[in-house]
């Protein structure tokens, strides 16, 4: 077991250092470049070719890619033009919110998507599991942005006109007195501002994971070992919660991997739209504003975690299934 | 029940060690052996076949060992002839026919077909080999495009060979459908129209289309049931005097096999442990597989109780096969001593025409002179 | 009074294609101590038969009205699923064709075992783990206290099989249905598990119903012998008379294809055409399409299984026209070779 997770982190190395090299190139040869904030009729051609020339922007591309890359492994990531901060500081501050929101949306549609999986493949063609099916369906094929705009909508702006007993925070992380609130307070007011962040990334990716949950089910039920354990005389819950999901739950972790990346780039939008103070609306920033080193940096993150989230989901895997030889 | 004892032979799987009787100089190892024997004009000629598959494992997934899927097979089959190949799981009858085919590379060994060397031939001589030598399989099913109906499946092959074409193909398609017992009109369906031993049928009909001389047989009848088993059984026997076919059958089931070969060969670990004359090797085994195979076979006589040979234990595993016997864990043979855990036994002359690998049962001399 | 008594059993699966009559009218009983073979070729309706015993028929399948199983004077047929639960497992217990898929790949073979134990014994964790390792003691599994703890793809067929058979002997229950437990299985290993049911049934006495389709397996190791064909018995009788003076065409056709090491004849016998779809059985005796001694009669009328004494019954009305079969054999060879369709 230890071997195949070395050996799983060893291979991982030339793909963080190839995603490393790509988001560079991509970045660099895009058209314009960080000068363009600073280009207005007033600012002599000298004075710009001067803050090029600070930037490091005037020598080859080569060198500036070796040596962006050799000060990125050593933790040094950089200054934001930007921000005129440290990029490494932007990052810091962050990524905790960012990783708060991937996190909770992670566990929810997990937890929502297998519950979801499992009561429709148990109810299969009767009225629960149909009902489910069109909820999941409408959920699946909604645009994020839209849905996320209708729930701010919906339990927020207009949630006391409609007659709604609550209304929830519609955007940031926390409230205007947040300062002043006892601590279980700070935690029942960071909560609540998670709740529609949160709900909007969920729910197109748990349908996701409803309907693959179902469809996983649907074939094990009908597996001999399945028939073994309702021949030995189990009652139907132990059959279909001991036998029949952890087998089904198998492929499921592989889609912990899978959506990784949806998680982050769904993070993205739905960090402007609530204006959540996380790495996605730096990054969007970052770009408009051509913020070079705070582009790479950010998406070398993002794609860090996918890279050990498909990782952990892999070990996961090896782990739950006695057939995987760790080898 | 639990104070039960143990049940007694079944439970004796054999130790690893196995601690054999010491050795009592018994071994008679004379008889002339299977490759020093000349076939004469054989039509397929096989000569120390081996397939090791590699096994990977370890940390930079470096080859750990070998799985002796085939591990050393020598024989023949003769033009219009049945050779029977039998063995269970894991002896590589298999990977036997398929290597001599080249669907699998053979890790070793010649194949001469015809006077021609299979093992040396390129892809050009291979697509002509093709027309001379085909393989029906166990799941006719599996290898039908379900998506194609049976005459364009069978068209397809005559195309790829460039055998015939339109109107050509169509009479042809017929002829091969009226030839195995199918109707003509079957060639506008699709495969899942037809029951088990129709599709063996077609599979059989399609190999026979490029008019081959050879077939290799793997497992045709083991799907089907006992009736129509005996249909495809009687169809490749009366196909094979029709078109003077030779056949490599290979199956699990002694009765079947021994019921369609003239000659078979019993496998056991990648080696054939045993060759004769079909009806010589029902009627008196040399080699203690062969008698404990044929005594497990269950026959339909209630009254016949026979003395059963039960085998204590599993086929061992061919990435590590037993020294010496690969058979020595498990035989019952009485004379078992530790020379079977040291020799390798050589496929040696028991009978007239009868090979067995076997170092305790008397070798066969012929008398000199003749 | 039998111990499991089996009488006019219809399980119909009700599909848009129709009603598939897997079992239809099918009757036959065990004693205790018996083995009791139930043949056929695939399709006749034996397994369905197995699973309706066990309770274990899944939608759009259904035991009709009328069918009766009883069990040491129980009906099973009217009880509820809980009740029905105590007695699967416990009193009927089963071991199925495909010991490679019928065990739990994620869970060690034990505590497949012991679940059986901790359900109907209600034994704590390490006492029911402690039974586990007895049992596969039992059916000859070595090193059992190693085994115990080992995963069903760590195990050979054979040994898999030994380990279903554990889990059905774990409650020491009265019937034991087999449902073809040696077809996936090597000859050898074949041998092994049928002389290990054979001495399990002597020391424990229980019945057992083996369900097959290798006569030689029946011949070998039954009693008393039920021949299925299109979802209803066509001949019964003690093992010794089926294979001696089987009855029924049938029976004849199924004995007659198999091939025999000990006697090289030319061609198989070969029974025509296949076993029909269960939707639309045909009509009169359900045989007659394939039977080469069918005429009018055995097209329009369904034979009664008609008593030959001796506890030896056949469903063909050759038994009450032995002229016919005369008359067919004179004028052609009958079960004789052919590749015929």
């Amino acid at each position: 077991m230890a071997a195949y997770v070395a050996r799983r982190l060893l291979g991982a190395i030339p793909l963080v250092l190839g995603i490393a090299t790509i988001i560079f190139f991509v970045v660099n040869l895009a058209p314009g470049d960080p000068t363009a904030l600073y280009f207005n009729q007033n600012v002599p051609p000298e004075v710009l070719e001067q803050i090029r020339r600070n930037f490091g922007l005037d020598q080859p591309l080569l060198v500036r890619y070796w040596k962006w890359l050799t000060s990125f492994f050593t933790g040094d990531f950089g200054y934001s033009f930007a921000h005129s901060r440290p990029v490494a500081d932007i990052i810091l501050e962050t990524l905790g919110p960012t990783l708060i929101l991937a996190g909770c949306t992670l566990v929810l549609i997990f937890a929502a998507g297998i519950a979801t999986g499992v009561i429709q493949a148990v109810r299969q063609h009767r009225p629960a599991d149909r009902i489910l099916s069109i909820t999941s369906l409408f959920f699946y094929s909604m645009p994020s942005f839209w849905l996320g705009l209708m729930l701010m909508l919906l339990l927020s702006l207009k949630a006391h006109e409609w007659g709604l007993p609550f209304a929830l925070p519609p955007t940031g992380m926390t409230s205007v007195d947040y300062e002043f609130l006892s601590f279980g307070g700070k935690l029942a007011d960071r909560a609540t501002h998670l709740v529609l962040p949160v709900l909007t990334l969920s729910l197109v990716m748990a349908a996701g994971i409803a309907r693959y949950t179902r469809g996983q089910m649907l074939e094990v039920i009908h597996q001999d070992y399945i028939r073994t354990a309702r021949a030995k005389g189990l009652p139907g819950r132990t059959v279909v919660l001991k036998h029949a999901l952890r087998n089904s739950l198998l492929p499921v972790i592989t889609l912990l991997g899978l959506y990784m990346p949806l998680l982050f780039s769904g993070s993205v939008f739905v960090e402007v739209i609530f204006s959540w103070p996380g790495m996605g609306r730096v990054i969007v920033d970052a770009i408009f504003q051509r913020d070079y080193p705070l582009v790479m940096a950010t998406s070398f993150i993002f794609a860090l975690v996918v890279v050990l989230g498909s990782l952990v989901a892999d070990i996961l895997y090896a782990v739950a299934d006695p057939r995987i030889r760790y080898d | 029940m639990s104070e039960l004892p143990v049940a007694d032979v079944l439970a004796a799987e054999p130790d690893e060690e196995t601690t054999l009787p010491p050795s009592k100089g018994d071994s008679d190892l004379g008889g002339r052996t299977l490759e020093e024997v000349d076939p004469g004009d054989a039509l397929v000629h096989v000569r120390g076949l081996k397939k090791h598959f590699p096994l990977r494992g370890g940390f930079l997934s470096r080859i750990q060992g070998h799985v002796k899927a085939v591990d050393g097979v020598t024989f023949w089959v003769g033009k219009g002839e049945t050779l029977g190949l039998v063995g269970e799981s894991g002896s590589g009858k298999s990977t036997t026919g398929r290597a001599i085919l080249r669907l699998i590379e053979p890790t070793e060994g010649t194949v001469v077909f015809a006077g021609q060397d299979v093992t040396a031939m390129d892809a050009e001589d291979l697509q002509a080999l093709r027309r001379q030598a085909q393989i029906i399989f166990q799941d006719p099913f599996a290898s039908l495009n379900p998506r194609m109906t049976v005459g364009d499946a069978i068209r397809e092959v005559l195309k790829v060979h460039g055998l015939a074409r339109g109107e050509g193909a169509d009479a042809r398609v017929r002829e091969l459908l009226r030839l195995v017992g199918l109707r003509p009109e079957y060639a506008s369906r699709y495969p899942h129209e037809f029951s088990g031993g129709q599709r063996q049928r077609i599979g059989i009909a399609r190999a026979l289309s490029v008019e081959p001389e050879f077939i290799v047989c793997d497992e045709p009848v083991s799907a089907l049931d006992v009736s129509v088993q005996a249909q495809v059984v009687n169809l490749l026997e009366e196909l094979q005097q029709r078109l003077g076919l030779a056949f490599l059958f290979i199956a699990h089931d002694l009765s079947v096999v021994e019921h369609v070969s003239d000659r078979v060969a019993v496998m056991y670990l990648g080696r054939i442990v045993e060759t004769a004359d079909a009806e010589q090797l029902t009627r008196s085994p040399k080699h203690p597989y062969t008698r404990a195979l044929l005594s497990a076979v269950p026959v339909p006589e209630p009254g016949r109780k026979r003395e059963r040979i039960v085998l204590p234990g599993d086929v061992p595993s061919p990435i590590d096969p037993p020294s010496g016997c690969p058979f020595h864990p498990r035989c019952p043979h009485p004379l078992k001593d530790q020379d079977c855990a040291r020799t390798v036994p050589p496929l040696a002359e028991k009978a007239p025409g009868q090979f067995a690998a076997c170092i305790k049962e008397p070798a066969y001399v012929a008398p000199t002179g003749s | 009074m039998a111990l499991l008594e089996v009488r006019d059993l219809r399980t119909y699966f009700h599909t848009e294609g129709g009603v598939a009559k897997a079992v239809d009218g099918v009757s036959f009983h065990v004693e205790r101590g018996e083995v009791l073979g139930i043949v056929g070729e695939s399709g006749c309706g034996k397994s369905v038969t197995s699973l309706s015993v066990m309770g274990l028929v899944s939608e759009p399948g259904r035991i009709e009205e009328g069918s009766s199983i009883t069990y040491d004077g129980r009906e099973l047929t009217t009880l509820s699923e809980k009740e029905m639960r105590g007695i699967r497992g416990n009193d009927i217990a089963m071991i199925f064709q495909e010991p490679m898929t019928s065990l739990n790949p994620v869970f060690p073979v034990g505590d497949q075992i012991s679940e059986a134990l901790r359900l109907h014994r209600g034994l704590k964790k390490k006492e029911a783990r402690g039974r586990a390792i007895e049992l596969l003691q039992l059916v000859g599994i070595p090193v059992p206290e190693r085994r115990v703890d080992e995963y069903p793809h760590q195990l050979s067929g054979g040994m898999r099989q030994r380990v279903m058979i554990a889990m059905a002997l774990a409650n020491e229950p009265d019937v034991l249905i087999a449902d073809e437990p040696t077809t996936a299985l090597d000859v050898t290993i074949q041998a092994q598990i049928l002389e290990l049911l054979d001495e399990l049934r002597e020391r424990l006495g229980m019945a057992i119903v083996l369900i097959t389709h290798d006569l030689g397996v029946v011949a070998e190791v039954c009693d008393r012998v039920v021949v299925m064909y299109a979802g209803q018995v066509v001949e019964e009788g003690p093992v010794g008379d089926i294979f001696g003076r089987p009855s029924h065409p049938y029976t004849q056709g199924l004995l007659a294809a198999v091939p025999r090491p000990d006697r090289r004849e030319g061609t198989l016998a070969v029974i025509p055409g296949t076993v029909p779809p269960p939707t639309n059985w045909p009509t009169g005796c359900r045989f007659h399409d394939r039977c080469p001694y069918a005429w009018d009669l055995t097209r329009e009328k369904m034979p009664p299984l008609f008593d030959l004494g001796g506890d030896h019954r056949s469903r063909c009305w050759l038994v009450e026209h032995p002229e016919r079969r005369e008359e067919v054999e004179r004028t052609r060879p009958v079960f004789t070779g052919g590749a015929a369709q």
